[in-house]
C-alpha cells in the first residue's frame, strides 16, 4: 500500500484533534506517515503527543529555522522530503500556516494543489464547499503529488490511540527560505474554551450584544461550546480579533453554530455556512442570517439566552 | 522604490454564482475589484507617501499587476483612480480557468521582469479563497515572504519590517528588498477615489499583455474539478417570535436534534 504523509498539526506543544481527522482522512489512501516539524532537540516532546488517529509513522525534522524564517524554511524541509520519499498524497491543515505551507510545496514539488477540502475519497479526489456553502465541488489533483488542505472539523477522525515508529530526517532548507526573519512570536491566548475551529459547537456574538458578551459567554458554557464574534464586534474591541468568524476571520464547520445580534453579511456567512445546524437570536426579523437558519427566534438576546442557559443546566442536571 | 500590487477583479460576493463545465460562470455576474485587495493597493500608496509621494517622474511608483479577462480593466481604473501610477493586464485565452500555480507562475514573470522592490496582494481572493497566490509568487522569485501583515513598516534603506497575525499568533518578521507581502483587512481603511483621482485614472496606462509577449506557455490545469453541485437549500427553517418562552423552545430544538 502507498505512503501518505500527513503535516502533523500542533495547538500549543500537543497534537491538535484536527491532527488526528487528517489522518483518518488519509488513511483511507494510504499508510499514513505523520511529519513533525519541530525546533532542534524538540522533536521527541513534540511527536510523542501524536498518538491518536491511524497514524503508522512519524518522521522528524529539527531545526531552529522554523522558528526563525517561518513558513518558507518550514516548506523547504517537506518539499525536500517529498521530493525523496514521493508520497502518494500529502495533506496539512487548511489554516493560514497549512494553505501557505501547501502553496509553497505545491510550486517546489511541481504539483496540483487543492484546499480547503471537506472530505477526501480513496482515489485523493476531494470535496470543496465553495461559494459561500452554495455549491459542492469534487476535484482532482492530477499532475505530481496531489498536495490539499483539509478544513479542521470537517472529517470525522478516529481517535484510536497509536504508538507510531518514530524516525527522523535532516532538514534542508535554501538560502532564499531564510531571507525573512522572525524576530519575536506571541503565541495566541488561550482561555478555558475549546479551539474555535476545533469545537463542536460555537456561539457567536455580534453588534446586537452592544459590547456585553456576558449573554453569549453563558451560554457557550453550559453548551461546552467555543464563543465566537462578528467583524462588527471584533473591530469594536468587545471581543478579541482571534475570535472573529467570517471571510477574514475564521472558517468554522461545527455540529451547532448559534449566531446572536449577528445579521448575516455575506462576509460573516463565509465563515459559518457549512455548519450542520444553524441557530440565530435576533430581534430584527428581516435579518439575511434568517435565510440559513434551522431555527430561529426572533428576540432579544438578553432575553433569550440567559433562559435557553437555565434550560440547558437544567436538563444536564 | 517601485511597488507592484496584484490585484484580481472577483465576482461581486453579493452575487449568485455558478458553475458551467467546471469553472466559474464570471460572464453572468457583476465583477468588481476583489475588495481584499483595495487594502493592498491603499497600503501600497501609504508606503511612497510616506517616502514623499509618487508623483509623475518621481522616484516612487505604483504599479498594478492583474491577470484576468478584458474586462479586468474596470478592476484597474478604480485601483488607478485611487492613486496608483499605472497596470499591466495579462489577458489571454489559454488563461481561461487557470489554478493558482499557472497564475501565481504568470505573475511572478511579470513582477521579476519589472524590476520591483515590494510586491504587495491580499490575502485571499473571494472568489477562489485560496490564500495561495503570494506564497507561491514568493517561492517562484526567492523573494522574502512578509504575509499577513496587520502593519507594514519600511524604511529607506530597503528593510521591511512586518506584524503578521494569524491563528497561530503574532510574529514580528522582517527582510530585506525584494519582498512579497500579503496585507490583512485590519491595516488601514482603503480611500475613496476622488473626482479629480476618477479623470487622472482615465489618462493612466494600462499595458495588456498576452501569454507570447509575457514569455511563458500556457500550461493546463494541475488540479481539475470532476463535478460541481449546487448544495441542495437548506430545508426552510423553523422561525419563533420570542414571547417569553423561546429560549425553553430552543432547547427542546436542540435536545430533539440531539445537541445536548
Ligand atoms: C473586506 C471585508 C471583510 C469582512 N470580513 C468579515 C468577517 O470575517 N466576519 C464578519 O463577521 N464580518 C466581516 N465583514 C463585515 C460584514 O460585512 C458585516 O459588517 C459584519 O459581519 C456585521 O456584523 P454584525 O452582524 O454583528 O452587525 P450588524 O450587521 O450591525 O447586525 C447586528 C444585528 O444584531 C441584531 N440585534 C441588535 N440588538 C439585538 C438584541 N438585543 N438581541 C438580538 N439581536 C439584536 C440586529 O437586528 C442586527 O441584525 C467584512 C467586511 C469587509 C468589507
Ligand atoms: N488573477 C490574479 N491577478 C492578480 N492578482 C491575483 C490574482 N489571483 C490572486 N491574486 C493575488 O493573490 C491574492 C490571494 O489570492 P488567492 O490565493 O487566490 O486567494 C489576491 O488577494 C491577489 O492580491
Amino acid at each position: 500500500m502507498s505512503t501518505v504523509f500527513i503535516l502533523a498539526d500542533f495547538s500549543g506543544e500537543k497534537a491538535s484533534k484536527t491532527t488526528a481527522e487528517i489522518a483518518t482522512a488519509a488513511a483511507r489512501i494510504g499508510t499514513v506517515t505523520a511529519i513533525v516539524l519541530a525546533g532542534a532537540g524538540k522533536g521527541a516532546a513534540l511527536a510523542a503527543t501524536v498518538n491518536q488517529g491511524p497514524i503508522s509513522e512519524i518522521i522528524v525534522i529539527e531545526s531552529d529555522d522554523f522558528t526563525s524564517h517561518g513558513v518558507p524554511a518550514s516548506a523547504d524541509a517537506l518539499a525536500n522530503l517529498i521530493k525523496e520519499k514521493s508520497p502518494a498524497a500529502v495533506l496539512i491543515a487548511s489554516h493560514a500556516f497549512g494553505k501557505e505551507m501547501a502553496g509553497r510545496v505545491s510550486v517546489l514539488c511541481d504539483s496540483g494543489i487543492i484546499t480547503d477540502a471537506i472530505d477526501i475519497a480513496s482515489d485523493g479526489s476531494a470535496t470543496q464547499s465553495v461559494f459561500g456553502g452554495s455549491t459542492t465541488v469534487h476535484s482532482q489533483v492530477s499532475h505530481g503529488t496531489p498536495i490539499i488542505t483539509v478544513r479542521p472539523n470537517s472529517i470525522d477522525a478516529d481517535f484510536t490511540s497509536c504508538a507510531p515508529a518514530i524516525t527522523h530526517a535532516t532538514a534542508t532548507i535554501s538560502a532564499d527560505a531564510k531571507k525573512a526573519t522572525v524576530s519575536s512570536t506571541q503565541p495566541p491566548v488561550k482561555g478555558g474554551r475549546p479551539e474555535l475551529t476545533e469545537a463542536n459547537i460555537v456561539v457567536s456574538g455580534g453588534r446586537g450584544t452592544d459590547g456585553n458578551f456576558k449573554a453569549v459567554e453563558s451560554f457557550a458554557d453550559s453548551l461546552g461550546a467555543a464563543v465566537g464574534a462578528s467583524r462588527a464586534a471584533t473591530d469594536a474591541g468587545w471581543y478579541p480579533h482571534s475570535h472573529q468568524v467570517g471571510q477574514t476571520g475564521k472558517t468554522v464547520s461545527p455540529q451547532l453554530y448559534v449566531a446572536c445580534g449577528i445579521s448575516g453579511a455575506i462576509q460573516h456567512r463565509a465563515g459559518m455556512q457549512t455548519s450542520k445546524t444553524i441557530v440565530v437570536v435576533n430581534k430584527d426579523p428581516e435579518a439575511p442570517i434568517f435565510d440559513i437558519a434551522d431555527f430561529g427566534v426572533v428576540g432579544d438576546l438578553f432575553n433569550v439566552l440567559p433562559k435557553a442557559t437555565e434550560g440547558v443546566v437544567a436538563r444536564k442536571g | 522604490m517601485k511597488i507592484a500590487v496584484c490585484i484580481k477583479q472577483v465576482p461581486d460576493s453579493w452575487a449568485e454564482k455558478k458553475m458551467v463545465n467546471g469553472l466559474l460562470d464570471r460572464e453572468s455576474v457583476d465583477a468588481v475589484l476583489n475588495d481584499l485587495d483595495e487594502y493592498a493597493v491603499e497600503e501600497a500608496l501609504r508606503i511612497v507617501e510616506a517616502h514623499g509621494g509618487n508623483e509623475e517622474g518621481g522616484a516612487h511608483t505604483v504599479t498594478l499587476i492583474s491577470m484576468g479577462p478584458e474586462r479586468a480593466t474596470d478592476a484597474l481604473r478604480k485601483g488607478l483612480s485611487m492613486g496608483a501610477n499605472d497596470a499591466i493586464l495579462v489577458t489571454d485565452s489559454a488563461l481561461a480557468g487557470a489554478d493558482a500555480l499557472s497564475t501565481s507562475r504568470v505573475l511572478a514573470q511579470v513582477i521579476g521582469d519589472g524590476g520591483y522592490d515590494i510586491v504587495i496582494c491580499g490575502t485571499e481572493s473571494t472568489d477562489a479563497r485560496m490564500s495561495v497566490v503570494p506564497a507561491m509568487i514568493s517561492a517562484r522569485l526567492g523573494w522574502a515572504q512578509l504575509t499577513f501583515a496587520s502593519k507594514v513598516v519600511v524604511d529607506p534603506g530597503g528593510k521591511v519590517s512586518i506584524t503578521r497575525v494569524t491563528e497561530a499568533g503574532v510574529d514580528e518578521i522582517s527582510a530585506a528588498f525584494p519582498v512579497v507581502i500579503s496585507v490583512v483587512e485590519k491595516i488601514n481603511e482603503p480611500r475613496y477615489p476622488s473626482f479629480k483621482g476618477i479623470m487622472a485614472a482615465k489618462k493612466k496606462t494600462i499595458e495588456h499583455k498576452d501569454l507570447a509577449a509575457v514569455g511563458v506557455s500556457a500550461q493546463s490545469g494541475w488540479s481539475q474539478v470532476i463535478d460541481a453541485t449546487p448544495r441542495p437549500a437548506r430545508a426552510a427553517g423553523v422561525k419563533v417570535n420570542d414571547e417569553g418562552g423561546a429560549g425553553d423552545a430552543l432547547v427542546s430544538f436542540l435536545a430533539e436534534k440531539k445537541l445536548i
